[in-house]
């Protein structure tokens, strides 16, 4: 009995002295979250939002040439210019927090499949509010996909058709939509938001770290897990829908683009600093703090290893995922299960490691 | 013995204690309700989501819609009632069951301490709580006792010496003790509190958090009992309960314990608290002490009440138990874990694809979780193998009602506990349809691949 009290007793004074002290002691081996959101922010989401910006306004300048002089060679740029402004998204499209989760950015940008009657429907009336919900499958990337690429057979014919005024007016308010929702979220993000990011560095569910990341796992396991290859794939539906793939109507694309996305993720991941070699903070960092704190296994391993496996199998595929749904399914469902392998790495054992809540209603716990 | 138990159950004591814990209970309730509700909570837990986690044999129990909201209106104001100790026998059944039905309507919900307050109620529907103190015990002299059996106060004694001591025991296994889990995982995350922040980093402590928190459970109720410890326990009550509200999202929890644990202190204290409500509320506080004791004979005819409570007690001493009816690891297969004062001891995250097959064609397809739960359903379905089969369940319906036929249910799942790496929970190849729900073993769990010691 004595024991127990004393026991209590130098429990209570640890607890008095630690609160009384006024000093908070620094501890060289703590993890520091701020730096890591600084990592993110100034290394990897701001510069990666530059880039995506600046494709996207090459993007406008050749839709402006295209249509003051429509031709093979300047719909060649456009085209070109979009798939480099498409891809440039694949980076920035994880980062739904703050000004883009405010807009929307990711559904109003890069919804598949488009939905081909309402665009011809809305070309030849004239008459539609792109800022609308109910048009987010009208617009973005696989709208613009649809009109480059799939509006006629031939090039010559998709020339003739995007000369025409209707066509023209909807392909500039498409390209005008993407660059007004691309400028706004850089500027928010290079005006107050960055520091608003930063000192969120809490460990509440709506802490910056703990909705990033829930964020990121959000967009690999439904955009880039189930969209670019689960459900097309059929994963999700009785039979396979060939006709849900990203990048549907150009056909050579969908590999591209899904490369672009699982590297940008892998990058996040390793706190890689945009289009450049060296590293900062990171998921993979904090990880191997943990690991070491605890002395456990050191989870970022099983997760860099199995982001490369994903790699391998997706580079069996053909560049159009279409044509690989279409001839041989089994490799998509390969890659599926492979990329499947780092939902349950991420969401179950990384989310415990980093004691991440899966965000939900602040509910009390027991 | 017999006579013994016989003088005991005879014995009287002041009323006072009883109704401070009254007073207190009602109107902690009340503000937890209202608490509730202005966090929007209803609306998010019961209103929202399209499905609701039942208990078994509680099907039937489901959120009324936008009556939801009536429910914990009548709730508040039962709660209220008790606390005035307005017709106070009503008051305190129409809680309990209010309640107790909102527990019931989705166990997504659920957590030990609304058990608590839902077994609280139960016993104290049994207890004259409205003897002292009271609107009643003011309005109506029958009402109106000084003493009171003496066991209606060591009822509510007992029910909090179990909540804690069996809370303690529970922590006595390799997990807890040895590895300091699930601590070490949860205190380095609260590296932003001021002061301590830095301190949970440190393993000691997280060692030291797991063993004080043990011996403080086994020990409090003692402590609270004895009376030359018993302001030293209280002292300790208040840190770590105000401890564990700065470390966790714990709600109201914490201070309807302390206040509760004042149950444990001698009848003067009540009684000052009493009279300096007395003085600021300008009620005559004298009107009570009119030093009659309640009869027993007539109060409790037959002993049915003190039957139904000794009932009642000696089913919560062996529920906790329940779990050694079961094969395999308790924190694993959770049979056995809810109703046990388990109390912060896990730290358990899943992940559960669910696969829809037909079963003469071979066609299959997985189930998007989000389009039926919400994540927090999600979240605590992917981890408890009765959730898992319920919703599996579910989606048989619903597939079916879509015109699907022929269907089995199959689900991936994995399981991480306590740190360790996670690993393939619910036997893959198991048409859960086939399955039905109830208290024997789930077989179709599949075996975890470590030891946790203890009991």
């Amino acid at each position: 009995m004595r024991k127990i009290v004393s026991l209590f007793l130098s429990f209570a004074l640890i607890m008095a002295c630690s609160s009384s002290d006024g000093e908070p002691t620094e501890v060289a081996d703590n993890f520091d979250r701020s730096a890591m959101l600084v990592n993110w922010a100034d290394n990897i989401i701001i510069p990666s939002y530059e880039a995506y910006a600046s494709a996207v306004a090459d993007m406008k300048a050749s839709t402006d040439a295209f249509t003051t002089q429509p031709s093979l060679t300047t719909l060649g740029e456009l085209r070109n210019n979009w798939l480099q402004a498409y891809t440039a998204f694949q980076s920035v499209s994880m980062f739904e927090i703050g000004p883009a989760e405010s807009v929307s950015l990711r559904n109003y940008t890069n919804i598949y499949p488009t939905d081909a009657a309402e665009i011809e429907s809305f070309v030849a009336s004239g008459d539609y509010n792109l800022t609308l919900p109910s048009t987010i499958d009208a617009q973005g990337f696989p709208a613009l996909d649809y009109l480059l690429f799939g509006t006629a057979d031939t090039d010559a014919e998709i020339l003739v058709k995007l000369s025409s005024d209707s066509y023209s007016t909807y392909l500039s308010s498409l390209v005008d939509r993407i660059e007004t929702l691309s400028s706004q979220v850089l500027s928010e993000w290079k005006g107050s938001y960055r520091d608003t990011f930063v000192s969120n560095s809490g460990s509440t569910a709506s802490s910056s770290v703990n909705k990033l990341v829930n964020d990121f796992l959000f967009y690999y396991e439904k955009s880039l897990r189930a969209g670019k290859i689960g459900i097309p794939s059929g994963v999700f539906s009785s039979t396979p829908l060939s006709d849900r793939v990203e990048g549907l109507y150009s056909k050579e694309y969908s590999k591209g683009l899904f490369n672009a996305s699982l590297n940008a993720t892998i990058n996040f991941f390793k706190g890689k600093h945009f289009e450049s070699e060296s590293t900062g903070e990171s998921l993979e960092q904090y990880l191997r703090y943990l690991s070491e704190l605890n002395s456990t296994e050191d989870l970022s391993v099983a997760i860099i290893n199995q982001f490369e496996a994903a790699k391998s199998a997706v580079s069996q595929l053909n560049d159009n995922f279409y044509f690989q749904v279409e001839s041989d399914n089994s490799k998509m469902l390969q890659a599926y299960d492979e990329l499947q392998k780092n939902v349950i790495l991420m969401k179950v054992d990384m989310f415990q490691k980093l004691n991440i809540r899966i965000d939900y209603v602040d509910a009390d716990g027991d | 013995m017999r006579s013994g138990l016989k003088t005991y159950f005879n014995q009287n004591t002041e009323a006072a204690p009883l109704a401070v814990f009254r007073i207190f209970f009602g109107l902690m309730m009340f503000f937890s309700i209202v608490r509730f509700w202005a966090n929007g909570w209803i609306d998010k837990l019961y209103i929202q989501p399209k499905f609701f986690f039942s208990y078994y044999g509680f099907e039937w129990v489901k959120p009324l819609g936008l009556w939801t909201y009536g429910l914990f209106v009548i709730c508040a104001l039962s709660a209220l009632a008790v606390a005035f100790g307005y017709r106070y026998k009503w008051a305190i059944i129409s809680f309990f069951i209010s309640f107790t039905y909102i527990e019931l309507m989705d166990k997504t919900t659920y957590l030990n301490h609304y058990y608590f307050i839902s077994l609280l109620s139960f016993l104290m529907m049994f207890l004259p709580a409205n003897s002292y103190f009271s609107y009643d015990a003011f309005k109506r002299s029958e009402v109106r006792h000084q003493l009171i059996p003496r066991w209606t106060i060591d009822s509510i004694k007992l029910l909090l010496g179990i909540v804690y001591f069996y809370a303690g025991l529970a922590k006595l296994n390799s997990d807890w003790l040895i590895n300091a889990m699930p601590l070490k995982i949860w205190l380095p995350g609260r590296y932003d509190l001021p002061l301590l922040g830095d301190l949970l980093q440190q393993e000691w402590v997280h060692y030291g958090f797991s063993w004080a928190g043990a011996a403080y459970d086994l020990a409090i109720p003692f402590l609270l009992l004895y009376r030359k410890t018993r302001p030293f326990a209280f002292v300790l009550v208040v840190v770590f309960h105000v401890l564990t509200r700065v470390l966790f999202p714990i709600g109201m929890f914490p201070y309807i314990m302390i206040v509760s644990s004042l149950i444990f202190f001698d009848a003067s204290i009540h009684q000052r608290i009493l009279s300096i409500v007395s003085r600021w509320a300008k009620i005559p506080f004298n009107h009570f002490g009119n030093g009659n004791s309640l009869n027993q004979k007539t109060w409790d005819s037959r002993g049915f009440k003190r039957k139904l409570i000794v009932g009642f007690f000696a089913l919560q001493l062996l529920m906790p138990f329940r779990h050694y009816l079961y094969p395999g690891e308790l924190f694993w297969t959770e049979e056995g874990f809810r109703f046990s004062w388990r109390v912060m001891l896990m730290e358990k995250a899943g992940y559960a694809n669910f696969k829809v097959v037909n079963k003469s064609t071979g066609e299959r397809f997985y189930v998007d979780n989000t389009d039926f739960l919400t994540s927090f359903q999600e979240k605590q379905m992917s981890f408890q193998p009765d959730f898992i089969l319920e919703y599996a369940h579910y989606l048989k319906e619903h597939f079916e009602s879509q015109g699907h036929k022929n269907i089995g249910v199959y689900v991936e799942s994995y399981v991480a506990l306590n740190g360790r790496r996670s690993q393939p929970y619910i036997n893959p190849e198991i048409d859960l349809t086939l399955q039905k729900e109830s208290f024997k073993h789930k077989y179709w769990i599949l075996p975890f691949n470590d030891e946790i010691k203890g009991l």
